[in-house]
C-alpha cells in the first residue's frame, strides 16, 4: 500500500514532561489506522505535532521521499490533513451552511453560494445523511454536529482524517452509521486516524493499530495479527488490572425515589419530564442514553445544582426535592460530576485543599473560623494513600495532574464521607483503561457497602459491565428498564431512541 | 537557514528566579527611563541618588515615603481582596472618597470625644466605603451585572458627592470660601511620630495587611475566596453560595478602601477638602495586579511607588521636571514587570527553519 505519510523517531518535550519519546508509524493511503494508548501516552500531542500546533524537538514527517515540515496548523492542512476535535469547532447561531462555508479556503470574494450548496449536498448524500443546510446548529444533536465536522474536511478535500474519539457522542445506531462512512471514505483512498477507548469498535473498524505507551510507539499491528486481549496487554503493559467484583445481589429497600420530576432549561424547554427512576440500596443503576437527553439535568436536580419545576426526589424517606447542593451532600448524596475541570476541582488550590472543598466546613478541618492546616494535611495523606492518587509537589496546584488523578481526586473526595447514593456522570469519560477500572472498582466496593449508584454513561459496554439494572432516558423521559444479563445493545439501542418495549 | 523563535510554557520557575526577575525589570526600566532624563539634559545617575536620597536617606525623606505609601498598601489590598476571587474593584478611588466623607461626617458632627471619636470615625468610614461599594456587589451578585463598570462610573459620582459637600453643606464658614470643610478637633486626629507627618494611618495599614493575611490564608472565609475565585463552577458545586460571596467581599474592598480616606482625613489633611486623593485607587490596581496576590506583596510594591512618589517630587524641584516623569516611571515599571511576568511563565526558545531546497 503506497504511504501517505511517515513519521520517523518523533520526540516533544516540555518543560519536565517528556510527551513524546520516540513514536514512529506510517499511514497508507486508504487506510483506517487506529491510534490506542492510555491517557498521558502522548496521542493528543502527537495529534497536535501532526496538525502543526506543535513542532516536533527531533524526529521527522515524510512525504513519500520528501521531508515535510509544519511550521503552523496552515501548512498541516494545505497538505490535506483535518482533524474533527473532541470539542467541536462550530458557531452555534449559524446555519449549517454558514459553518460549512467558514471553512473553506480559496473561495473568491463573491463565492458562488448556490454552486457550493450543491457541492455540500452532493457530499451529504453520497454519504447517505439527512441535513437541511439552512438549520442552525444549535437545534442539532451533538451527533450531526459531529457530521458537520466531517463535512468540513471533506470539502476542503482533506485526504487525511483524524478523528477523537468520535463515538464518544453517538448512540449504537450512530456508530454504525459512521462506520459506515468511514469504510466508504477508506474506498475513495482518504486516510484515516481514529483515536477510541472502546475496545469492540477498534476491533471491528481497524486496518492497522498502533500502540503508544508513555510517549512511544510500542507495536503497530496489522488486522488479524491483533486481538482484544493482546491490545489490551500491550496497551497498559505489566501494570495489573485491579480486581474487583460485581456487587453482591442489592437489598429491595428504596433508598431514592424520583417521583415526575420535570426541570426546564433556560430556553424554557423541558430537559426532563415527568422522569421517575426508583433506586435500591446497593444497586448500581446505569443510565444509557444519547448525550443531552436530559443526563445532566437529572444529575444536578439530584445533586441541587439545579432548580426542580415539579415532582418530588425522595433519599432514603426525606424529601430533598428542593434543597441546595450543601444540603444534598450532608443528606447523603456524592456527585461525580461530568466535566472534571469545569466543576469537580478548583484548579488553583493545591491537593489538600481540594480534597476538603465540600466538608471545609466539617469541625475537623477547623478551630472555629480558622483552619486547621495539619488535620487537612493528615487527611490528603490519608486520601493519597487509599486512593492511590499521585500527588505533585507538595502545595503545587491540582491543575497539574493528570486527568486520571484529578478524577482519583474527586472521588476520594466524594465518597470520604460515605454517601447512600453516587451520582456518577460520566466518570470515565476520557479515562484510559487503568483509571476507568479503578473507578469501576470504587463503585462496586461502594454499592458492597449499600451504597446506590446512578450511573449515567454513553458507553453501553460500561453499563453492561458494572449495572446491576438499565434504565434507559430520552428526551428527558424514563423509557425503561432493562436487565444487562439478557437485554440484548440492539434492544437498548432502539430504546435511546425513544421506543418503548413491548 | 533563518532562524525563529517560538513561545514555550516554562517550569514552575523558583522563587529566587521569580524575585530576580522582578527585580532585574525594575532595573530595566530605570534603565529605559534614563534615556528619558538624558533627553531632557538631567544625568539618570544623579537623579536615581537623588530619588533615593530623597525618599530614604533622611528622617524627613523616609517619613514622606511611608505618608505616601500609607493609602496605596490600604487600597491595594482591598483592590487585592477583590482580585482573589476575580472580581475587579476599579472604584477603589470612590470607595476612598466616601470613607473620608463618613470619617469627617463624624469628626464634624457627632460632638465625640476621644477615647470615642477615632474607633467611631473608622466605623463611619468602612461602613460608607463598603455601602458604596455594595451596590456594586449586589447587581453583580444578583444581576450579574459587570462590576468593572458600576464601580468605575461610581468613581464620579463619589467624587462628585464630596465636592458639593465640601462647596456646600459642609465648607468650612471661617474658610474664605475654598471648597475645604473645618480642621478637625484634635480628638479626630492621628497622633503623628518623630516630629514628622508620619502617623498612625501607616501602622494601621500595616495592620490590615497582617489582618487580610490571616483572613485569605488562615480562615475557611479565604478558602471559600480562593475556591470561588479560582472555579466558581467547582465551588457552586461543592456548595458554597457564591453570589453571596461576592457581594460580601465587594462589600469588604469597598470597606477597607474606605479605611484609606480615614486615614487621610485623619492622618494628612485633618480636614475634608477638594481631591483628597489624587487618584490611590487607581494606583491600587496596578500594585494588587504587581503584587501578585499577596498581602506582603501589596506593602512591598505600596513602599516602592511611594519612593517612586516622593522621589518625582523631589525631581521636579532640582531639576524643574514635569511630574509627568514620575508617571513615566510608574509606567515604564509597571511595563517591564508585566513583560517579566511573562518571562516567568514562558520562555523562548530558537527554532532551526531547515529550509528544503
Amino acid at each position: 500500500m503506497p504511504r501517505l505519510l511517515q513519521l520517523q523517531h518523533i520526540r516533544k518535550t516540555f518543560p519536565g514532561v517528556v510527551a513524546l519519546d520516540d513514536v514512529s508509524f506510517d499511514i497508507a493511503t486508504g487506510e483506517i489506522h487506529t491510534l490506542l494508548g492510555e491517557n498521558g501516552a502522548g496521542k493528543s500531542t502527537l495529534m497536535n505535532v501532526l496538525t502543526g500546533f506543535y513542532a516536533p524537538d527531533s524526529g521527522s514527517i515524510y512525504q513519500g521521499e520528501q521531508k515535510i515540515r509544519f511550521a503552523s496548523p496552515r501548512d498541516s492542512l494545505a497538505l490535506g490533513i483535518g482533524m474533527v476535535h473532541q470539542h467541536f469547532m462550530l458557531v452555534p447561531a449559524h446555519s449549517i451552511l454558514e459553518n460549512i462555508l467558514v471553512a473553506l479556503q480559496n473561495v473568491p470574494l463573491l463565492f458562488p453560494r448556490r454552486q457550493l450548496r450543491d457541492r455540500i449536498y452532493q457530499t451529504i448524500e453520497e454519504f447517505g445523511l439527512d441535513l437541511n443546510l439552512d438549520t442552525p446548529v444549535w437545534k442539532l444533536s451533538i451527533g450531526a454536529q459531529q457530521w458537520i465536522e466531517l463535512i468540513k474536511l471533506l470539502m476542503r478535500d482533506c485526504r487525511l482524517l483524524i478523528l477523537d474519539e468520535p463515538t464518544a457522542v453517538l448512540t449504537p445506531q450512530e456508530t454504525e452509521k459512521l462506520f459506515t462512512v468511514l469504510s466508504k471514505l477508506k474506498q475513495q483512498g482518504k486516510s484515516i486516524i481514529f483515536i477510541s477507548h472502546k475496545m469492540r469498535e477498534v476491533m471491528k473498524i481497524s486496518d492497522r493499530v498502533t500502540i503508544l505507551k508513555k510517549g512511544r510507539s510500542i507495536a503497530t499491528l496489522e488486522r488479524g495479527a491483533f486481538d482484544q486481549n493482546k491490545l489490551a496487554t500491550l496497551m497498559i503493559g505489566n501494570d495489573s488490572i485491579p480486581e474487583w467484583q460485581k456487587s453482591l445481589p442489592f437489598s429491595d429497600e428504596l433508598i431514592l425515589e424520583i417521583e415526575n420530576l420535570s426541570v426546564r432549561n433556560e430556553r424554557g424547554l423541558a430537559d426532563l419530564d415527568n422522569f421517575n427512576l426508583q433506586l435500591k440500596k446497593g444497586e448500581i443503576l446505569g443510565i444509557a442514553g444519547i448525550a443531552g437527553n436530559g443526563q445532566k439535568a437529572l444529575a444536578e436536580a439530584l445533586t441541587g445544582l439545579i432548580k426542580v419545576d415539579s415532582g418530588r426526589v425522595m433519599a432514603a424517606g426525606t424529601d430533598i426535592t428542593r434543597s441546595c447542593a450543601r444540603s444534598s451532600y450532608i443528606a447523603g448524596i456524592a456527585h461525580i460530576p461530568e466535566d472534571r475541570k469545569a466543576v469537580g476541582i478548583a484548579p488553583d488550590l493545591s491537593l489538600d485543599e481540594n480534597l476538603i472543598l465540600k466538608n471545609f466546613r466539617d469541625p475537623r478541618f477547623r478551630h472555629g473560623i480558622f483552619q486547621s492546616r495539619s488535620a487537612i494535611r493528615r487527611n490528603a495523606e490519608e486520601k493519597i494513600d487509599q486512593f492511590a492518587i499521585k500527588a505533585g509537589p507538595k502545595g503545587s496546584p491540582v491543575r497539574l495532574l493528570s486527568g486520571g488523578n484529578i478524577q482519583k481526586v474527586i472521588i476520594a473526595r466524594e465518597l470520604s464521607e460515605h454517601p447512600t447514593v453516587l451520582v456518577a456522570l460520566y466518570p470515565t469519560r476520557g479515562l484510559d483503561i487503568g483509571s476507568a477500572e479503578y473507578v469501576h472498582k470504587v463503585i462496586a466496593e461502594g454499592a458492597g457497602n449499600g451504597m446506590g449508584t446512578i450511573l449515567i454513561s454513553e458507553d453501553l459496554d460500561e453499563l453492561y459491565k458494572i449495572s446491576d439494572r438499565i434504565a434507559v432516558i430520552f428526551r428527558g423521559q424514563l423509557i425503561g428498564y432493562a436487565d444487562p444479563a439478557t437485554a440484548s445493545r440492539e434492544q437498548i439501542g432502539l430504546m435511546m431512541s425513544g421506543e418503548v418495549p413491548q | 537557514m533563518n532562524l525563529s523563535f517560538r513561545i514555550e510554557k516554562r517550569e514552575q520557575g523558583s522563587a529566587l528566579f521569580r524575585t530576580l526577575a522582578t527585580t532585574g525589570s525594575i532595573f530595566i526600566a530605570l534603565f529605559v527611563a534614563g534615556f528619558l532624563l538624558l533627553s531632557a539634559g538631567v544625568d539618570p545617575a544623579a537623579a536615581y541618588l537623588e530619588i533615593l536620597r530623597e525618599s530614604l536617606g533622611s528622617s524627613y525623606g523616609l517619613s514622606e515615603t511611608l505618608v505616601k505609601a500609607t493609602p496605596l498598601i490600604i487600597t491595594g489590598l482591598a483592590v487585592s481582596l477583590a482580585f482573589r476571587m476575580q472580581i475587579w474593584n476599579i472604584g477603589a478611588e470612590g470607595q476612598i472618597y466616601m470613607g473620608a466623607c463618613g470619617a469627617t461626617w463624624v469628626a464634624l458632627f457627632s460632638g465625640l470625644d476621644s477615647p470615642l471619636m477615632l474607633p467611631a470615625m473608622f466605623a463611619a468610614a468602612f461602613i460608607a466605603g463598603g455601602l458604596w461599594a455594595s451596590v456594586a456587589g449586589l447587581l453583580r451578585a444578583r444581576w450579574q451585572v459587570n462590576e468593572v463598570i458600576v464601580t468605575l462610573l461610581m468613581n464620579y459620582i463619589a467624587i462628585l458627592l464630596t465636592d458639593y459637600l465640601v462647596y456646600g453643606p459642609w465648607k468650612n464658614p471661617d474658610g474664605f470660601n475654598f471648597p475645604l470643610t473645618a480642621q478637625f478637633a484634635d480628638a479626630a486626629r492621628f497622633s503623628e511620630y518623630f516630629n514628622t507627618r508620619l502617623h498612625s494611618g501607616f501602622f494601621l495599614a500595616l495592620f490590615c495587611a497582617l489582618a487580610l493575611y490571616l483572613l485569605m490564608e488562615r480562615t475557611i472565609w479565604g478558602y471559600q475566596i480562593k475556591a470561588i475565585g479560582s472555579n466558581p463552577g467547582a465551588a457552586r458545586y461543592a456548595g458554597m453560595r457564591t453570589g453571596l460571596a461576592i457581594f460580601l467581599v465587594l462589600t469588604l474592598s469597598g470597606a477597607i478602601a474606605g479605611i484609606a480616606g480615614f486615614s487621610e482625613v485623619a492622618g494628612l489633611q485633618h480636614r475634608l477638602q477638594h481631591g483628597i486623593s489624587p487618584g490611590y485607587g487607581y494606583t491600587a490596581i496596578i500594585i494588587a495586579w504587581l503584587a501578585r496576590r499577596s498581602a506582603l506583596g501589596v506593602v512591598i510594591v505600596s513602599l516602592l511607588m511611594g519612593i517612586l512618589l516622593v522621589g518625582g517630587d523631589s525631581l521636579q524641584l532640582s531639576w524643574q521636571l514635569p511630574v509627568a516623569f514620575a508617571y513615566a516611571f510608574q509606567g515604564l515599571i509597571l511595563f517591564f514587570l508585566l513583560a517579566s511576568d511573562f518571562f516567568i511563565n514562558f520562555r523562548l526558545r530558537r527554532v532551526k527553519e531547515v529550509t528544503d531546497a
